[in-house]
């Protein structure tokens, strides 16, 4: 169905097997993320080839001029010019990149440094547990934005700082959840069954626990990109984050809500790329995990 | 006029039909069992017959379940659901088989009780409530009136049925629907179960539709039996008649793998040096009181001897909460024992540090009881039924999956199996993917706990055979742990039986089950159902309560005959 919509076809001639394969198996939203996914990464990594025009070149005498199609359009404007005369389109493409290497590389620390953690409190337990767990509520218990805009006042506000914090944001999500999974699965038969095959603690750890542990945490890593790209644009809003001209979309989110009113397009252009990638990231997220689980293999 | 008629009845879930074309009477007053394995369509008739089957996911596709009232016969399949609801506790009602989980965790026992008043005799509350206290008196709860301020959590498992039965019995229903209500009890509190059920039948003149896969408990209780497999009906037949000569080649199936107290034990293996030798065994757990209160410790395995030599299989049998998982664990250390000695070949495992352990596990390997649980979802079979192997250095990742063949071919199954993940095995072959688990390590000894108790009976008669098997050709020693005693009966060499964390009574199989000794062991043989009607008919002489004291650090076992031991102050 939704493929006639679509209009995508339902074989890939031509592509290796494995790609083939893949895409037998998706239906047809799972396709369109794809297809989204890939489409918005050749345009982030080709923004600089594609870009009309460099993303922080000013033009006074061309400031809010609206899009394509409306009175007042500027040649070679495609999207229209933000309220300092720079080009719109530009700026997303340029902001689409900075915030899709922000996110990935921020949700990725978040992942290893919580599921880390999460993994050794659940199988040391007692006070390693304690001390962790504590850690978390800590974090929890403490507004984020207090610490992001500390860390970023003591080290400056460079892509590199940017990244590590992100990477602190939610690094007690993953904690949690894996911590919780671990003491489900310490629980378990299995646990005790390798123990009495005579496995070694870290065995037991990598061999039975880790993978039993990947599909909350697959969620998790999806919903913390879409919060990512929030807390980024908190920052850049708060005037701590990635410091201006330079573009992410949620900067120029930001900035582009006080001409809400009598420039919109400045808002649309970032604001829909956000969209797409949250749900290219949601949808993919969630095809991962069927796919990892093994038991709904062969039904 | 039979009380209730099914005709034709045809239960779909989804695409899939779980009952076909299934027709039989239930006369009034009597007791007719549903008996089959899982997968047979046993639970999905009964909970059809309330109408709860759309609850589950399926829908009635086809026939008619006609209750004949006095007024007139109703059909159940074309109520709706206001009139379902004056039927359902009031005219048929339903026991389940988890006493726990059908109660509410949250309000007490009275007001679950009462309830049942208030909703079908519209009494007020402290009517409902002294009625509920004279429901939980005729169920013969003692104290009732106390019980109706506790919790179902403050009951064990034998009084929460109790409750149960009193709910389902509280409007003095024309139909009682007791599906496995003893599966999940002891033995001993199974045939006072059933002989309450049987008592009650009586007093109420109501009918009775027992389901239960327990041959023995058919024997015991049923007038009339219907035999499913696969949703449709295969016999139907008087219980003598079934049992005596069943027509059948399933029944026939059915009544041979049915454990039967009484069919002897397997030969004992020559006399040879000990392989086990476990004295004084004593493993504590601490239990955190109240506040203020501190920890207090808790014994779960008391002062426990035994051996088992080459090529024996020693059966522990016990009811819940004896202590004999602990027992198991703590030889294999995998709980940590507070006292005692365990030699394993000569080597003592007790002062074995962590390397030495986990080589000593090569030795001796264990088998659990939830076969679903036991192994890793994740992992392939081949991964998993060689893990034990390659934890120990037994084979290199390149012969890896050539083991793994070797193994699932020793334990019965297809060389393609080891491509498969656990989830596509049914619970037979998964323990069977467990013994070759532990098999791969060619170990001395394994460890069984419980392991065919989850299994259909047809399909715990392969494992035990196979488990035989292996014994025969590799002389495999095997601690065999089960609450059954017709399975320990038929694998066992010896047998101990334990009570309160102690072993109250061992000795060879025969002689401890046709003579035994102490108060407990006759106990709990007496309460075993015996799948043979007319042994079981009559009703049975209550139970004599058995107290076993607490024993003092000096309690010892007398020997009352060669190789025969009883614990003493007691017998």
């Amino acid at each position: 169905m939704a493929n006639a919509v679509f209009g995508i076809p339902a074989t890939l001639p031509g592509f290796p097997a494995g790609v083939r394969r893949l895409w037998r198996d998706a239906n047809g939203v799972q396709r369109t993320a794809l297809l989204v996914a890939v489409l918005l990464l050749i345009v982030a990594a080709f923004a600089p080839y594609i870009a009309p025009h460099e993303p922080t070149a000013q033009s006074l005498i061309a400031r809010l001029r609206p899009p394509i199609g409306f009175d007042r359009y500027k040649d070679g404007y495609l999207l229209g010019t933000d309220e300092l005369g720079r080009d719109v389109l530009s700026r997303s493409l340029y902001g689409l990149q900075l915030t899709l290497i922000l996110a990935a590389l921020g949700a990725t620390i978040g992942l290893l440094l919580g599921g880390a953690l999460g993994l050794f409190a659940g199988i040391a337990g007692g006070i390693v547990d304690d001390f962790i767990m504590g850690a978390v509520d800590a974090q929890i218990a403490i507004p984020f934005t207090l610490i992001a805009l500390l860390m970023l006042a003591i080290f400056g506000s460079s892509i590199e700082v940017m990244v590590l914090v992100l990477g602190l944001h939610g690094w007690e999500q993953y904690a949690r959840i894996v911590r919780g999974e671990v003491r489900r699965l310490m629980a378990m038969p299995f646990i005790e069954a390798a123990r009495a095959a005579g496995a070694s603690g870290g065995r037991i750890a990598f061999r039975h626990i880790l993978p039993n542990t990947v599909s909350p945490l697959v969620v998790q890593f999806t919903l913390s990109i879409s919060n990512i790209v929030l807390v980024e644009s908190t920052l850049s809003f708060l005037g701590m984050g990635v410091q201006p001209p330079t573009a992410t979309l949620g900067s120029m989110v930001g900035i582009g809500r006080d001409y809400m009113p009598t420039a919109p397009w400045i808002v649309v252009a970032p604001a829909l790329m956000i969209l797409l990638v949250t749900f290219a990231v949601q949808i993919l997220g969630d095809w991962l995990r069927d796919r990892a689980d093994v038991r709904l293999r062969g039904r | 006029m039979p009380l209730l008629s099914v005709r034709n009845l045809r239960v779909a879930f989804g695409a899939k039909e779980a009952v076909r074309e299934l027709s039989f009477d239930v006369p009034a007053g009597a007791t007719m069992a549903l008996v089959g394995e899982s997968g047979s369509g046993k639970s999905a008739t009964a909970l059809s017959i309330l109408r709860l089957i759309e609850r589950e996911g399926g829908r009635i596709a086809g026939g008619t379940i006609t209750l004949h009232e006095d007024e007139g016969p109703i059909d159940i399949t074309a109520l709706d659901e206001r009139q379902l609801r004056g039927l359902r506790g009031n005219r048929i009602s339903m026991i389940f088989q988890e006493p726990m989980t059908s109660l509410n965790p949250v309000l007490t026992v009275g007001n679950q009780v009462a309830e049942v008043f208030v909703r079908h005799r519209g009494m007020g509350r402290s009517e409902a409530l002294a009625a509920a206290r004279d429901a939980l008196d005729s169920v013969r709860i003692p104290e009732p009136k106390r019980r109706l301020a506790q919790y179902p959590h403050e009951l064990s498992g034998g009084l929460r049925q109790r409750v149960t039965i009193a709910m389902a019995l509280a409007c003095r229903p024309r139909l009682l629907i007791a599906d496995e209500p003893t599966t999940a009890l002891d033995v001993t509190t199974q045939a006072e179960i059933l002989n309450l059920i049987r008592e009650l039948q009586d007093e109420i003149g109501m009918a009775v539709l027992f389901i239960t896969h327990d041959m023995g408990v058919v024997a015991e209780i049923a007038d009339r039996i219907v035999v499913l497999r696969e949703g449709r009906k295969v016999e139907e037949g008087p219980v003598g008649e079934v049992f005596g000569a069943p027509k059948h080649a399933y029944s026939q199936q059915l009544m041979a793998a049915t454990p039967k107290l009484g069919f002897g034990s397997p030969n004992p293996p020559p006399a040879g040096a000990k392989l086990l030798d476990v004295r004084g065994l004593t493993t504590r757990f601490m239990v955190r009181g109240g506040f203020l209160e501190g920890h207090r410790s808790i014994d779960a395995v008391r002062n426990v001897s035994l051996s088992i030599g080459r090529a024996e299989t020693l059966g522990i049998v016990g009811e819940s909460g004896c202590g004999k998982s602990t027992l198991a664990r703590s030889i294999l250390r995998l709980v940590e024992p507070a006292s005692g000695s365990i030699l394993l070949e000569g080597q003592e495992v007790m002062r074995a540090n962590r390397p030495d352990l986990r080589a000593m596990r090569r030795h001796a390997q264990m088998i659990f009881q939830d076969p679903y649980a036991s192994l890793n979802p994740r992992l392939p079979v081949h991964e998993l039924v060689t893990e034990p192997a390659r934890i120990h250095g037994i084979v290199s990742a390149r012969d890896q999956r050539d083991l793994a063949a070797e193994l699932v071919r020793s334990v019965g199954l297809d060389e393609d199996a080891v491509d498969l993940y656990p989830h596509q095995f049914s619970g037979g072959q998964r323990q069977r993917l467990c013994i070759a688990r532990a098999l791969s390590v060619k170990p001395k000894l394994i460890v069984a706990d419980e392991p065919v108790s989850a299994l259909d009976v047809s399909i715990a008669r392969q494992v035990t055979d196979l488990m035989l098997a292996l014994q025969e050709r590799e002389g495999i020693s095997f601690l065999f742990i089960s609450h059954d005693i017709a399975v320990i009966e038929r694998v066992s060499h010896r047998i101990a039986v334990m009570h309160g964390g102690e072993i109250v009574e061992t000795g060879p199989s025969q002689a401890v089950l046709r003579y035994p000794r102490h108060a407990y062991t006759c106990r709990l043989l007496a309460s075993v159902p015996h799948p043979d009607p007319a042994r079981s008919r009559s009703l049975r002489e209550p139970l004599p309560v058995v107290s076993v004291p607490q024993a003092g650090a000096g309690a010892r076992l007398r020997e009352a005959a060669p190789g025969h031991f009883v614990r003493e102050n007691a017998a």
